[in-house]
């Protein structure tokens, strides 16, 4: 099984149409800890990514690992554009060298944690991303993996981003990052031929 | 909600047009961008560029600060929204003439991300680029939008500082280290007496009383350290000079520069009597301000309400760099 400009693009429309579907959910988690705008900006910056590799269809994964990241990171805005542009432009310089997809969510993932200065359990979508690219390395990463990562949000106490203004206020909520970052991976699992 | 737009989705946009449109002697707007730069383009020969931004809503800044002698340019974002790492890259590649950029960056988690970001695409494009990060605001630790203090009013000082700098031939490493010894004396606490409607939620972004006060209030309507029924002028001035004072210990024998800085919907002549009340309080404990300013520079959009800046000006050279000529809109 391997990544390929196709499959990836496949994965990519599945996490957009999860997104469109989800947009009023995200930003109502987006609320109670935040300024309710998640699901609005990620479905403004997953429009903008289609739209780029609709009508500049990619040679090579780089490039389309490039137009994603550069449509997120100009459309989404706040943190999530940066977060999330930082890990598809991490997997675009990776996917020069590999295709393999444990390097690449490994390069994803530690790129996430340098961009936010978050570590595991602070509360953000970093507890989807890096539990998650273990289970890539591993080999099974399954839907369970994915629920069991983000719902492991609700319980803990935001450390960064604007939800760790409530401190333990912010226990009992999802991470609504946690939440798009889970449909990523859900996508993922769903499209045929990457895993 | 009563203000003069079209769209509230559409702000942004129109406010850049009218603004370089209106002053093309100071500003271009670079093209599919809400980035301007200097019109004077010769002004930037051989130097390093200088670029700040942020949300929009705190005009002048950051965009009335671009020309001859400060920014060479400012990327505006949305309302009270960082701008974009491709917007503010576009302006890092405008402003680069050869010796790199330097980033002003207030302290705000998405603002930090979002040049952070634009740093490691200008890196791609062999720009070489160093950033201050301004944390200049008091009032309180962890706010809303930021991990740390906040950056505001003394921003606008930092830009004239090292605009002045790079004006002058400064390297990227030495405006790098100006930065980092002007920015540790530089200290501001504000207060709000109503809040500002951000155009697109179309309410306030917090509620006072009539007669109600509330002191270290952030430029985003963020919270402050405490509410107190409406006071005379000299009593806020004691307040906020006295934070100030327990951070930078003010002492006649130093010297200070000192800005005055309107939210955006108090009166100059309010403004005024606060620093009349401040000079006495500032004559009391034998000091005469080196540099001083008062008006609107670092707005919250019609917030109604001021903030105090004191920097304590430990080489002679930042009090010259403070009175070195500049061509900008807002200085």
């Amino acid at each position: 099984m391997a990544l390929t400009v196709e499959n990836l693009t496949e994965w990519i429309n599945s996490f957009a149409a999860k997104i469109a579907e989800q947009k009023d959910y995200l930003s109502e988690l987006d609320t109670p800890i935040g300024d309710g705008d998640h699901g609005n900006n990620m479905a403004r910056g997953v429009k903008a990514v289609q739209e780029s590799l609709t009508s500049k269809k990619p040679a090579e994964l780089t490039d389309a690992f490039k137009q994603i990241a550069m449509a997120l990171i100009s459309k989404v805005g706040g943190a999530s554009g940066p977060l999330y542009g930082t890990a598809f432009l991490e997997m675009a310089k990776k996917s020069k060298d590999t295709s393999d997809l444990t390097e690449l969510f490994a390069a994803a993932a530690a790129g996430i944690k340098k961009r936010g200065g978050a570590q595991v359990g602070d509360k953000t979508m970093v507890d989807v991303w890096d539990p998650l690219a273990e289970k890539i390395k591993a080999g099974n990463l399954a839907q369970a993996d994915v629920d069991a990562a983000v719902n492991a949000t609700k319980d803990l106490v935001a450390k960064k981003g604007r939800a760790s203004y409530l401190g333990e206020r912010s226990v009992g909520h999802l991470d609504p990052g946690a939440v798009s970052s889970g449909y990523l991976f859900a996508a993922l699992i769903e499209t045929e031929g990457i895993l | 909600m009563k203000k003069i737009i079209n769209d509230p989705s559409n702000v942004v946009p129109e406010m850049v047009d009218g603004l370089v449109r209106s002053y093309p002697q100071y500003l271009r707007q670079l093209p599919d961008t809400q980035a301007v730069v200097r019109a004077d383009e010769d002004s930037m020969a051989d130097k390093v560029g200088i670029v700040s931004g942020g949300g929009s809503g705190h005009e002048p800044a950051h965009a009335g600060f671009v020309g001859k002698g400060m920014l060479s340019g400012a990327v505006c974002g949305q309302v009270f929204t960082s701008p974009t790492p491709d917007q503010i890259y576009e302006a890092i590649k405008a402003a680069d003439h050869g010796k790199g950029v330097f980033l002003v960056v207030k302290n705000y988690s998405g603002d930090v991300m979002n040049f952070d970001m634009a740093k490691d695409l200008a890196e791609v494009d062999d720009i070489e680029t160093k950033t201050i990060v301004v944390d200049d605001d008091i009032a309180v630790e962890d706010s809303l939008y930021t991990q740390g203090k906040r950056g505001v009013a003394g921003t606008i000082l930092m830009h004239k500082i090292l605009g002045a700098a790079a004006d002058k031939g400064a390297s990227l490493d030495d405006l790098e280290k100006l930065a980092q010894e002007v920015l540790p004396n530089l200290k501001t606490i504000g207060i709000a007496l109503h809040a500002a409607t951000v155009p697109e939620v179309g309410k306030p972004g917090f509620e006072l009383k009539d007669d109600e006060i509330e002191y270290g209030v952030g430029i985003h309507s963020e919270p402050g350290y405490k509410r107190e029924k409406i006071k005379p002028s000299k009593e806020m001035a004691e307040e906020l000079l006295g934070q100030i004072d327990k951070t930078l210990n003010l002492d006649g024998s130093k010297k200070y520069a000192v800005l005055v800085n309107g939210m955006g919907a108090t009166p100059l002549m309010e403004q005024y009597i606060f620093a009349h009340d401040l000079l006495d309080l500032l004559k009391e404990k034998k000091i005469e301000p080196a540099f001083m300013k008062v008006g609107n520079y670092m707005t919250s959009i019609e917030m109604a309400g001021l903030s105090l800046t004191i920097l304590e000006l430990k080489d002679d050279q930042w009090l010259d760099y403070l009175n070195y000529p500049v061509e900008t809109i807002g200085w």
